[in-house]
């Protein structure tokens, strides 16, 4: 499908806008990081459960705003993550992990009101984020990601993140880094 | 003396570190202690309906908690009679039957063997399908809600078992204003992490001395109020009560405070006033119905061998699922009170994910001690020196209004009448002796 050259500019703008993110995170530049996060951020992470063929839409991923889920939180939440890894005590995080964010597969699912006037965009991508920790840790954290981006003045925000982890039991020991 | 003897030295108060890495006492975990505990399984509002089930662990075992057809309880081992397959590997729903992928075989949800394909042609004759059933637990209780069992047929009964750590896990279990039960479990967290699962479950018999591991949450605040200081991530509601530390001679521990008898309900979650209100008409509510009972207030504590708890906020049930010696898969199932207003179950929810688990801003810092206490003890020379569990010899008192070894400082009793009962298990003891009944235990006093 041919799409107006607006549209690709468009969806360059926002993978660099997502490169810029993971950048961020992977230079531990974090308080950098919480200032892309709109203030009524929703940052959610189902749990997978292993369910019959045909149950999948209702019952594979736990849901936002109900129940338990790895992440059902706000920016409070995710600002207070940051202030913990901060004080240089939170020893899941101290020594600090390396952490690559690989962000793919860039999607501009709905952009609103129009592709020339982008205020809002639905982004879905795929991640692969690899965290080495002290000596011998590794854990790979591979899954799609769909965010919901705000224009704010000549950059965006975050304002929703839904983050689909492929796993079921959880592979790791724990989830001390962002997504 | 016997292998596990020369382990566990409790008049010097060391425990040699082989138990926590070696393979051969891991067999020995899996063979004489697992096969023989009442573990923990789940809870009753998971299987509400007939027919619900919930796929649980007991050791290393996959097992289904089911809800039969006719409406009872029953934990079978999730493994086909025939050749072995799981027949189940869904996590949760409901069935009328339990049909094995591999050739078949399928069972009612009382766990009768019903279908076998080509019946008459290959086993007419041969095959009693009275015999064949899933294979079931030895004894199954249902203690208000939660569900336990046992493999071992002579097993002690549930409450027998429990003694007097009752009163402590109804605090888990039972209503926030003191009505007996009615929690739902409103979500489980698993994960796995390469440690040993004695260090999670000793962690909860009461190791309060390991606070200082948590030192950012106090520094940040993220507790039910959002404060800081040392107290914060309770909301300060023990402030002015008698911590105590008890441990039981079946293994039981935990931590708690006795609180004065006059004492007033303590604020919390003050962001959220509907929540606040909530526990304040809780908390006058319990002190009605439980009289001079409702001063005791948990904190934490851990049933014998690997069901650990937090009796108020993050409420829930955590068990610690061995994999190996060195690998855990922990499971944290989260309870509130079913007819809590949907307010306040929202607001202990999204308290309970940023608190616990593999996300969960305490808890992480737990996981990273046990991972490389667990790693650092596996080398040669480690294991030639034990770990140190003296804390408060002989300090505690069998002479409380709160019964067992009651400690009113931070203590390794309970840890040590934990490796007793341990030990014990390992040994083979008999039922008394596993219930700390025998004169063995006074002897070793």
């Amino acid at each position: 499908m041919m799409r107006p050259l607006v549209w690709y500019q468009l969806r360059e703008e926002i993978e660099e806008f997502l490169y810029f993110e993971a950048d961020l995170l992977d230079q531990r530049r974090f308080k950098e990081w919480l200032e892309l996060l709109a203030e009524d951020l929703v940052y959610f992470m189902p749990m997978r459960r292993n369910v019959k063929f045909g149950q999948h839409a209702e019952r594979e991923n736990t849901k936002q705003g109900e129940g338990i889920s790895w992440f059902d939180e706000d920016k409070w939440t995710l600002g207070k993550r940051v202030e913990q890894i901060l004080t240089g005590v939170h020893y899941a995080e101290e020594p600090l992990s390396r952490v690559c964010h690989m962000v793919s597969n860039v999607r501009l699912l709905d952009v609103r009101p129009s592709v020339e006037d982008a205020q809002e965009a639905t982004v879905g991508c795929r991640f692969l984020v690899y965290q080495n920790r002290v000596e011998y840790e590794n854990y790979s954290f591979i899954g799609r990601r769909t965010d919901e981006l705000r224009r704010v003045g000549t950059s965006w925000q975050i304002a929703r993140r839904e983050i689909i982890l492929e796993q079921n039991v959880l592979l790791a020991k724990n989830l001390s880094i962002f997504f | 003396m016997t292998a596990i003897d020369r382990m566990i030295d409790l008049q010097h108060g060391t425990v040699s570190r082989e138990i926590f890495v070696s393979p051969q006492f891991y067999r020995d975990e899996l063979e004489k202690l697992f096969a023989r505990a009442w573990l923990f399984i789940g809870h009753e509002s998971q299987i509400s309906k007939p027919g619900d089930f919930f796929v649980s662990r007991m050791g290393e075992e996959s097992v289904i908690l089911c809800r039969d057809h006719a409406g009872a309880v029953h934990v079978f081992l999730n493994s086909c009679r025939h050749r072995g397959m799981k027949v189940c590997r869904y996590e949760q729903g409901n069935t009328s039957l339990f049909v094995c992928p591999y050739h078949s075989w399928s069972y009612t949800t009382d766990g009768r063997l019903q279908g076998v394909p080509l019946y008459r042609a290959l086993y007419e004759g041969t095959l009693q399908r009275e015999d064949w059933s899933l294979i079931e637990v030895a004894k199954l209780a249902v203690y208000k809600g939660t569900v336990w069992a046992t493999w071992d047929p002579h097993a002690a009964d549930f409450l027998t078992y429990l003694g007097d750590a009752v009163d402590h896990l109804d605090q888990v279990v039972d209503c926030r204003d003191g009505r007996p039960g009615g929690a739902e479990v409103i979500g489980v967290h698993k994960w796995v992490f390469p440690s040993n699962w004695k260090f999670a479950a000793e962690n909860f018999l009461g190791d309060t001395y390991h606070n200082p591991s948590h030192r950012s949450v106090d520094m940040i605040g993220m507790g039910p109020s959002g404060q800081r200081g040392a107290s914060s991530r309770r909301d300060n509601e023990y402030s002015g009560g008698q911590r105590f530390w008890v441990g039981f001679p079946q293994g039981h521990g935990m931590t708690g405070a006795l609180m004065p008898e006059h004492t007033e309900y303590v604020s919390s979650y003050t962001q959220h006033p509907i929540v606040d209100e909530y526990f304040r008409h809780c908390f006058h509510e319990r002190k009605r119905r439980l009289g001079e009972k409702a001063r005791m207030l948990p904190l934490v504590g851990t049933i014998f061998p690997n069901a650990s708890y937090h009796g108020r906020q993050p409420r829930g049930i955590c068990v610690w699922h061995p994999h190996s010696p060195t690998e855990t898969e922990g499971w944290r199932f989260f309870m509130v009170d079913a007819d809590a207003p949907a307010e306040v179950k929202d607001v202990l929810r999204r308290y309970y994910m940023r608190y616990s688990g593999p996300a969960g801003m305490t808890e992480q810092d737990d996981m990273e001690n046990w991972l490389y206490a667990t790693a650092s003890s596996k080398g040669t020379i480690a294991r030639r020196y034990p770990f140190n569990y003296q804390a408060s010899m002989g300090a505690y008192t069998k002479d409380h209004p709160i019964p067992g070894d009651v400690s009113l400082q931070i203590t390794d009793q309970t840890p040590r009448n934990y490796y007793r009962a341990y030990a014990s298990y390992l040994n083979g003891g008999s039922w008394d002796e596993l219930l700390g009944r025998s004169p063995i235990r006074a002897a070793a006093e």
